[in-house]
């Protein structure tokens, strides 16, 4: 099975990624109700080794995966990507001139 | 006076400008510039129930497919999920971070128009190209370090599945006998339409049929998983040094659709019954 760590911890993490995505509104959110729900409902089984309490450890380890990559992503590419071009205008001050004004239009 | 006219006759013939001296495309808008991006127009996202499964509604509006069929799935965790998606977009809506609403998407609208035995076969014709089963002979230590990684994973398999696998280091790859592709082929076939397209999702991004196996039987994590796909790029990062614009933003990407395809399989082929047990007294 794969090796996935405890489960306080990931419901920590999913906690504190819910809470950058929704700010300080997120204990209103459906996904925190649900996470919260599923975990307390897999809590107490009579099994020693609960197939279902590793399914759901390891579709949470996955959510947890997937909000913390996609909020890595937008950061570095905001940090590194998300300038954009220049516009002709920025181009031109580059070198210190600046574009022509045409009253009536080009063309 | 007719040097001026030749003149504004020559820049009559450049492509015509907007009033801001912008280059026009052929809608008008500017002719190398990307689509501007769609403002979040709603406040608030919720779910709820129809009669073919869960609905998101953004604000009052229900959400639809881009072949304008309504967004429906048929789990209430995957909706939740979904709808947390749209809620964390802030300010403009970034479409290539909704990885489960383009998965949706593609499960409902079927845009290649693929049934399930195409996107079988699509799914079991990448084991022909499978990642860990292209090894290198040079340099020594990826050598190694692909045997002592990959080598467990396939050996995995191999016992799950009762097939036989291999691996090669020629250009050709590796030989898998027919009864190999039966088994997978009849392995997949047990999963549902949504399930096979999550599946084959994963595939494409992993580049590698074992991996995925090993991540839809929880054998190993998507972090692990996207860590042996990437063997030797993190080997020559190990020797090079790490690019941040470039091998981070590609590993959170590469986790990103690899987790999002994981979920969405598991999510769309599982059902999931409480029994509460009553204390006995």
């Amino acid at each position: 099975m794969a090796a996935l760590g405890s489960p306080l911890r990931t419901l920590r993490g999913l906690l504190r990624e819910l809470r950058h995505i929704s700010g300080s509104a997120y204990r209103d959110t459906a996904a925190y109700r649900h996470v919260l729900a599923a975990f307390r409902a897999h809590r107490v089984t009579s099994e020693k080794l609960c197939r279902a309490q590793q399914e759901l450890h390891f579709q949470a380890d996955t959510y947890l995966c997937l909000l913390r990559s996609v909020r890595q992503h937008q950061a570095l590419h905001r940090e590194y990507h998300g300038r954009g071009e220049r516009t002709p205008e920025e181009v031109a001050g580059l070198v210190g001139f600046r574009l022509p004004r045409q009253p009536g239009g080009k063309g | 006076m007719w040097r001026r006219r030749r003149l504004v006759q020559a820049l009559s013939r450049l492509p015509a400008l907007a009033a801001r001296g912008r280059p026009l495309g052929p809608g008008g808008g500017r002719a190398y510039a990307p689509p501007p991006e769609r403002k979040r127009f709603y406040q608030n996202v919720s779910i709820s129930q129809g009669e073919g499964g869960f609905e998101i509604n953004l604000d009052h509006r229900k959400l639809k497919t881009p072949q304008a069929k309504l967004f429906t799935v048929p789990s209430e965790a995957l909706a939740i999920a979904v709808a947390t998606e749209w809620d964390s977009q802030k300010d403009t809506i970034k479409f290539y971070t909704m990885h489960l609403t383009t998965l949706c998407n593609t499960a409902l609208d079927n845009p290649t128009q693929r049934n399930k035995v195409q996107l079988i076969r699509a799914a079991v014709k990448f084991l022909e190209t499978d990642t860990l089963c292209y090894r290198v002979e040079e340099p020594a230590a990826l050598a190694e370090l692909q045997k002592k990684e990959w080598d467990p994973i396939v050996t995995w398999a191999e016992k799950r599945y009762n097939v036989a696998i291999g691996s090669s280091t020629s250009i050709m790859g590796p030989n898998i006998p027919a009864s190999t592709r039966d088994t997978f082929i009849s392995h997949l076939a047990s999963y549902n339409m949504w399930a096979l397209q999550g599946i084959e999702y994963v595939i494409t991004q992993l580049k590698s049929l074992i991996l995925s196996m090993g991540l839809i039987d929880r054998h190993i994590t998507v972090e692990k998983a996207v860590l042996l796909s990437r063997l030797e790029e993190e080997y020559q990062i190990q020797r090079w040094g790490n690019v941040e614009w470039a091998h981070d933003y590609d590993l959170c990407e590469l986790r990103a659709r690899a987790a999002a395809g994981t979920l969405f399989v598991h999510l769309c082929s599982e059902s999931t019954t409480v029994k509460h047990k009553l204390l006995q007294d």
